[in-house]
């Protein structure tokens, strides 16, 4: 099967800050996570893939076409961005999901057609979020945020899926709802996923692929057992960690020890 | 029929309606009051004192308040939308201290006694579209458009506007220094026609081009970035509608002066009735705005007659005790984006 998403010797950055010479695949169904530490250029890759910055070099391909030659609403109808931020407040969660539906507006028409309320109640369904249909997004609860996020992201029927770290400032319910949920859509709904997510453990429990980015760079890519090893996650976080097999799961397991035991000299190392 | 577009219905059906008995009271109410049943047959009959006082007296400034009351309550709304701050009015961009400047220097320099009373809102149109100009090309870097340098440019040109008036004030005649005053505190009463119906006709258009930018605005609620997900051009986007809100403005306190608290209340009143978006504010915003100046115009213009009140300070005291009162009693915490 050729690749979904392909991204070719791509360069973009800021003044200060350039990711450099990325080159990786994904294809249709797969979850991929994107870890590394902060400022290592995670979030820049979400907004060179978008087309919010300016490509240096190289190239995005989705489905054998170039993102960058696609306008904005084309764009918009093949990849979708769940972003860490809610800054609308006053605003119903169903009239929130249905925003995702704006892409797929034709230019004169004011308002929703009944196709676009089938298809936002049906991925608020799938969310578990459509009980909360009338209410507004700042009295929803922040696990029920990004579901929502989500399920607008949803609405836009994209191939492609980004979602900047879904779980964070969430209790373990949550994470593990939420993940639970994108793994099922990657699969079931046959979507190619990117994530970015900071908690290893969680990106090799449920990633089907890894990242690891540091300082602008693919520092190393492949299956979650292949990536997170102590050695690179050393090289990359600069911490001390300990790497288990999870025993249910068999995926890799990350441990942190504090400087205390390790000065004691107990730690162990595998 | 969605329960969400029947209320929109409802809301904006009241407000016609509204509009439509604020429009009679203002024609019959006065220095000289006229029964509703007698002005068709006035305006048949074309003649007599009451005649002249609807035709030439009430009914421009009616027409006029509609038009700058909904142009500059729909350039607040919009302005609101795209620098997603609930504080910017058409005004906090600098629009009416580039035009009062423009109108001051036309009267130091006694243009209107060489051109004619129709050079002053031209200045103040001038004075307007220079201060749009500035704010517009000082707030774009590389061709991005920043939107908080922008609002911060468009404060600061509206500090030295209003200092640089000051200097012209304090080195004037005091029968300029009279003019002027008297043009700042802005009124309706506007003898030209044609300007009328220019600002009516601008008002009207930014009301429709908006229209078809409602979508745009509801996705910049979600934040710029989200919005550009969404399939958004907002740059183009912003760039337009911010050329749409500030002229409209400029034309509103060319044809009115400055008339404060419109711009910025009215959105917001419109917002807490019947929610934030933008398809329903829009229209909502620029009736409102009518409305409310038409309101203001008539208490102004009855209150101590046979005087007349500055009609900004109806605007001011009726507006921002009525917008307290209702943000004290709504049950929901204010919030706007």
């Amino acid at each position: 099967m050729p690749a979904f998403l392909k991204i070719e010797d791509f360069s973009c950055g800021y003044e200060k800050f350039v990711l450099k010479n990325i080159n990786f695949e994904t294809e249709r169904g797969m979850l991929t996570g994107i870890v590394g530490p902060n400022g290592s250029g995670k979030t820049t890759l979400f907004r060179g893939i978008t087309g919010e910055l300016d490509v240096k070099s190289g190239c995005v391909f989705l489905d054998g076409k170039s993102v960058h030659s696609m306008s904005f609403r084309e764009k918009a109808k093949h990849m979708a961005v769940v972003s860490q931020h809610i800054s609308a407040t006053d605003i119903t969660v169903e009239d929130y999901v249905l925003m995702g539906r704006l892409p797929h507006r034709k230019k004169l028409r004011f308002f929703e057609t009944s196709e676009d309320y089938t298809i936002a109640y049906e991925y608020m369904k799938l969310t578990n979020v459509f009980h909360l249909k009338d209410k507004f997004m700042s009295k929803i609860s922040g696990g029920e945020q990004q579901l929502t996020n989500i399920a607008r992201a949803l609405a836009q029927q994209p191939q492609l899926l980004l979602l900047d770290e879904p779980t964070s400032h969430l209790d373990i319910t949550h994470q593990v709802q939420i993940l639970n949920l994108i793994q099922k859509l990657s699969q079931e709904m046959n979507l190619s996923i990117l994530m970015i997510i900071h908690d290893l453990n969680l990106a090799g429990e449920y990633c089907d692929y890894l990242i690891m980015l540091n300082d602008g760079k693919i520092h190393k890519k492949g299956l979650p057992e292949e990536v997170l090893n102590y050695k690179d996650i050393e090289d990359v976080y600069k911490t001390i960690v300990v790497v288990e097999q999870n025993p249910v799961s068999k995926k890799p397991a990350v441990f942190l020890v504090s400087e205390k035991i390790l000065k004691q000299g107990n730690g162990s190392r595998i | 029929m969605r329960k969400k577009y029947l209320r929109w219905i409802i809301f904006l059906s009241t407000l016609i309606l509204l509009g439509v008995i604020t429009f009679l009271v203002g024609l019959t109410t006065g220095e000289l009051s006229i029964s509703i049943f007698d002005i068709p047959g006035i305006f048949r009959d074309k003649e007599g004192i009451e005649y002249v006082v609807l035709n030439q007296i009430r009914l421009p400034r009616i027409v006029l308040g509609i038009a700058v009351g909904g142009g500059l309550s729909l350039s607040g709304a919009i302005l609101q939308g795209i620098y997603r701050n609930p504080l910017v009015e058409p005004y906090t961009l600098g629009i009416s201290g580039g035009a009062a400047m423009g109108v001051a220097l036309a009267i130091v320099f006694a243009l209107p006694a060489v051109f004619g009373a129709f050079i002053l809102p031209a200045a103040g149109f001038a004075g307007a579209l220079l201060t749009i100009f500035l704010v517009y090309f000082l707030g774009i870097r590389h061709g991005n458009i920043n939107i908080n340098n922008m609002l911060l440019i468009g404060v600061m040109v509206s500090f030295v506007a209003s200092a640089a008036m000051m200097f012209l004030m304090a080195v004037t005649t005091s029968e300029n220094l009279h003019s002027i005053v008297f043009w700042m505190m802005g009124s309706l009463d506007e003898p030209n026609r044609l300007l009328i119906r220019i600002t009516l006709i601008i008002a009207a258009t930014g009301l429709v081009t908006s229209a078809f930018f409602s979508g745009t605005l509801n996705a910049l609620r979600l934040g710029e970035s989200n919005a550009k997900h969404l399939g958004i051009n907002t740059g183009a986007s912003i760039r337009i509608l911010f050329v749409i809100a500030s002229l409209m403005a400029g034309v509103c306190v060319a044809a009115a002066g400055v008339i404060g608290f419109v711009g910025l209340v009215i959105p917001h009143l419109i917002r807490l009735i019947a929610g934030s978006d933008y398809r329903i504010l829009l229209p909502g915003s620029f009736l409102g705005g009518g409305i409310f100046l038409i309101i203001c115009d008539t208490i102004a213009r009855t209150i101590i007659s046979p005087n007349e009140l500055p009609i900004g300070v109806i605007t001011g005291m009726a507006g921002g005790i009525m917008f307290i009162v209702i943000l004290s009693r709504s049950k929901s915490n204010f919030k706007m984006s």
